[in-house]
């Protein structure tokens, strides 16, 4: 009892709640949209939950999606942390993707245990070495790491596009790469679906990733310079050191999640794979709060809306796109607190005129 | 006749009591303080008066009319001016243009600079107030950047004038300085409200004094009728020492840091200027100065946190210039002047914040680098208990604590934690007397114990206090330097304003 009241302290304080409150506020609010379009918001969520949970095929889609969405979250919650603001996971993550792929295509003869591994550290040093050069020139430099990071995603595309469209093109039609070796591959863990090992290595990043910051001294240090770098300074702690770690770390992560779709989905590397889930990270990180758990379900999420929107579109004659109304109230409640705090404020004062009279 | 009339004013911030059915009634013609700790609601009462706020309760009338006051504008245009403690002025425009500011006399659609500066000029010697109306503002000194707040209000042609914590910023000279000006204000028929919380102005000054507590009024009574100790025991709500128990300094008193011929260049000048200073152990070195002359760079260099220094510093017989700032954490305990920016980590537990500096201590992780919780969170439980932090325990965030519990857990962790030589800046800043009381214990006791303590403090009161010797930094420069007894409170305040020849000290 005293344990359940201690989580129950725990969540009411903290932002899981303010998260909670964001969604279901953006749930009222898009059905009002979705009853003036003429629809029925009930038959619209229906729609949207079938969607996402309807059958195991559904379900395995939905938890499949979340697996780029949990890195590509965590890699902006780990940038986050330390007070950088990291636009630039989009490009991390193909430039992560594409030497995945060239490893699991053209380095022959290695077993699977060794093979994979090699895939996905060849994706994490090359996605994090991109970051860093952003963290060495804001550094170095002082130069804003939120144009920076834009502009690299610019980088990053055309790069890998020409590398996809020239010298690693692979017969036919779709612009991509050869397809991947056996030994190289993840495990899909239901038939047909999205659903791949990579899963595992999501969810442990984000175990990881919380230990890290919480328990460490690597953590306290790194939380302190985001949190407060005049301080963390005078606590005797190197702040360009945690930049530059945070964003090798962010950007490792970001083109793990792109090497994931590549080596667990795909097969091999095809042009515009990565769809937005960067710059999905960066709503998913802040519904999460930048707690390495919360954006894990933030991600979850992200996945049932994305898979309840094909499920809207499939089964009735609603349009998908109203669960993009959805999603963007969501990230409008999330980031403003204030709208949140100042219902809370009214529900307890009803609350507390109810107990008076 | 009252000209403020303030009844039964009510307001609350999240929950808590800022003003609690407040009453304050200033008469017409005089100067009345607004006397209390900080915390206790005074610059929130002012700030309804000025139309800052909405109070959520009560009446205000002005020159016994009953009025609304619901912006600054309105406020003025009521005849209330107000000088708030950090100055709205604007650095690149003269003093004239300042004060007109949003009322600029015109020709035509152009601004008529001339008449501004013969309209300033000629209010300015009404009142015998030295200054050019077209010297920029940003050359000006801060006593008189005040005066030009001064001006504005009158410019305004205000009857009510309230001065928020006005001599926080001033030597004792500039502070004489206002207080005339300020007779003369009254003497023109000017009513006067000063917000402070410092009980020798009020007595010098006020004619009435009102003393809040904990949002709401405890008494008004007249200056004359009361004392130091009466008006400190209604502020606090128990009987408060003034004077610190010291032990006689000691006979030996071993050398433990030494500064020799620091110079800074930071832009074009000279931040500091051949700085020398030595500090003993069983000693507390006051370093006396009017803000922004050099304190912030002296401890920067003092902690590491600044290495672009020319000269030497040496910890007993260690050369530790240039060090950085963490290897200098194993030699200097820092208080730091501003605790918001340096000296916790907001959203930090209290028990994050108890280590932090310290952190990479072995007590508190361990060789693979992980933090040890269990005896972080004891050191913190022990650190409340004896430093008598008032906070719902070790989880509670550092930045929900009130400022005085705050500087106390950054006091603690700094005496649980030091090596023998503490810099303590501005220890009690925006804390509650209380709490200097406490602080300032501690302090001592540090002394008494055989360790340095530097103290570098814009109050001049705790410097005196405090100190067994006393520097005083002039334009990044120790100007002067001699055991505290040799000084008086008014000759620092010479040295503070730079007059180093003895019989302008003298005077």
């Amino acid at each position: 009892m005293k344990a359940l009241n201690r989580i129950k302290n725990q969540i009411m304080k903290s932002e899981v709640l303010l998260s909670l409150i964001a969604l279901l506020l953006s749930l009222l609010v898009s059905s009002v949209v979705i009853v003036i379009a003429g629809y029925s918001p009930f038959e619209a969520y229906g729609a949207m939950l079938d969607g996402a949970f309807g059958s195991g095929y559904y379900l395995a889609q939905t938890v499949g999606t979340a697996i780029p969405l949990i890195f590509s979250g965590l890699a902006m919650a780990i940038a986050a942390k330390v007070g950088v603001f990291n636009i630039g996971i989009e490009g991390q993550m193909i430039i992560g993707a594409l030497p995945a792929a060239l490893v699991g295509t053209y380095v022959t003869g290695l077993p699977g245990w060794l093979h994979l591994p090699l895939c996905i550290l060849a994706a994490a040093v090359c996605g994090g070495l991109w970051a860093a050069v952003v963290a060495v020139l804001k550094n170095r430099l002082r130069i804003n790491e939120v144009i920076l990071t834009i502009m690299m995603n610019y980088v990053a595309m055309y790069i890998v596009d020409y590398l996809v469209n020239y010298p690693f093109r692979a017969e036919g039609m779709i612009i991509r790469t050869e397809e991947i070796r056996p030994t190289a591959a993840m495990t899909t863990l239901v038939a047909h679906t999205r659903l791949y090992s990579g899963i595992f290595l999501a969810v442990g990043a984000a175990a990881v990733l919380w230990f890290v910051l919480k328990k460490t001294c690597f953590g306290y240090e790194l939380r302190a310079v985001g949190s407060n770098p005049d301080a963390a300074e005078a606590a005797g702690i190197n702040r360009k050191k945690y930049v530059l770690w945070a964003m090798l770390i962010s950007g490792a992560l970001a083109g793990v999640g792109g090497a994931g779709e590549v080596l667990g989905f795909y097969g091999y590397y095809i042009s515009n794979m990565t769809s937005g889930y960067g710059f999905d990270g960066i709503a998913i990180a802040t519904m999460g709060r930048g707690n390495p758990f919360g954006t894990t379900l933030a991600a979850f999420l992200f996945g049932v809306l994305r898979n309840g929107a094909t499920g809207m579109n499939r089964s009735t004659s609603i349009p998908g796109e109203f669960i993009q109304v959805l999603q963007a109230l969501v990230i409008l409640f999330v980031s403003t607190p204030g709208i949140i705090r100042a219902v809370q404020k009214r529900v307890k004062r009803k609350k507390v005129k109810k107990e008076a009279a | 006749m009252y000209a403020v009339e303030m009844r039964g004013v009510t307001k609350r911030f999240h929950g808590t009591l800022a003003n609690d059915y407040v009453n304050f009634f200033v008469k017409k013609g005089e100067i009345h303080s607004l006397l209390g700790e900080n915390g206790a609601g005074k610059t929130t009462l002012m700030n309804i008066l000025f139309g800052l706020y909405k109070a959520d309760g009560g009446s205000i009338r002005i020159h016994e009319k009953e009025t609304r006051i619901d912006s600054p504008l309105a406020a003025i245009s009521q005849g209330i001016a107000m000088v708030h403690q950090h100055f709205m002025l604007v650095d690149t425009l003269s003093v004239a243009e300042n004060i007109v500011l949003g009322h600029e006399p015109r020709k035509g659609v152009f601004f008529d600079r001339e008449k501004a500066f013969e309209k300033i000029t000629e209010i300015a010697e009404k009142y015998h107030f030295q200054i050019d109306a077209r010297e920029k503002v940003g050359n000006l000194s801060v006593g008189v950047k005040q005066r030009v707040e001064i001006l504005k209000a009158l410019y305004h042609e205000s009857s009510v004038l309230i001065l928020d914590e006005p001599t926080a910023v001033l030597t004792p000279q500039e502070a004489d300085d206002l207080f005339r000006v300020l007779r003369g204000l009254k003497a023109d028929g000017r009513t006067i409200i000063i917000i402070t919380h410092k009980l020798k102005e009020t007595m010098a000054i006020a004619d009435t004094i009102t003393v809040l507590r904990k949002g709401r009024t405890i008494a008004t009574l007249p200056a004359r009728e009361v004392s130091e100790e009466k008006l400190a025991e209604l502020m606090v709500g128990r009987l408060v020492s003034f004077s610190v128990d010291k032990k006689p300094l000691r006979d030996n008193r071993p050398v433990k840091m030494k500064l020799s011929h620091v110079t800074l260049q930071k832009g074009s000048k000279k931040a500091l200027q051949d700085v020398s200073l030595t500090v003993r152990g069983g000693e507390i070195l006051g370093i006396a100065g009017v803000e922004g002359n050099g304190q912030t760079e002296l401890i920067e260099v003092l902690t590491g946190l600044c290495s672009r220094y020319k000269g030497t510093v040496t910890v007993g017989d260690r050369d530790v210039s240039r060090a950085g700032a963490k290897k200098l954490l194993n030699y200097v305990g820092h208080i730091p002047e501003d605790r918001g920016k340096r000296g916790y980590v907001k959203g930090y537990a209290n028990w994050e914040n108890m280590i932090l500096g310290y952190h990479t201590r072995p007590d508190y992780i361990t060789k693979a680098g992980i933090l040890k919780t269990k005896a972080i969170q004891e050191v913190t439980r022990r650190g409340i208990e004896e430093y008598d932090i008032r906070t719902d325990g070790i989880d509670q965030t550092t930045d929900s604590l009130s400022g005085g519990n705050q500087q106390k857990l950054i006091v603690g962790r700094v005496l649980m934690h030091h090596t023998g030589i503490v810099l303590a800046a501005q220890p009690t800043r925006g804390v509650d007397i209380g709490a200097i009381e406490y602080i300032h214990t501690q302090l001592v006791r540090l002394r008494d114990e055989g360790a340095a303590v530097i103290l570098i403090s814009a109050d001049l009161d705790e410097i005196v206090k405090l100190s067994d010797e006393i520097a005083v930094l002039y334009e990044g420069s120790i100007v002067a330097r001699k055991p505290a007894a040799d000084f008086t409170g008014r000759s620092i305040g010479a040295y503070m304003l730079g007059h180093t020849k003895d019989e302008e000290v003298q005077a």
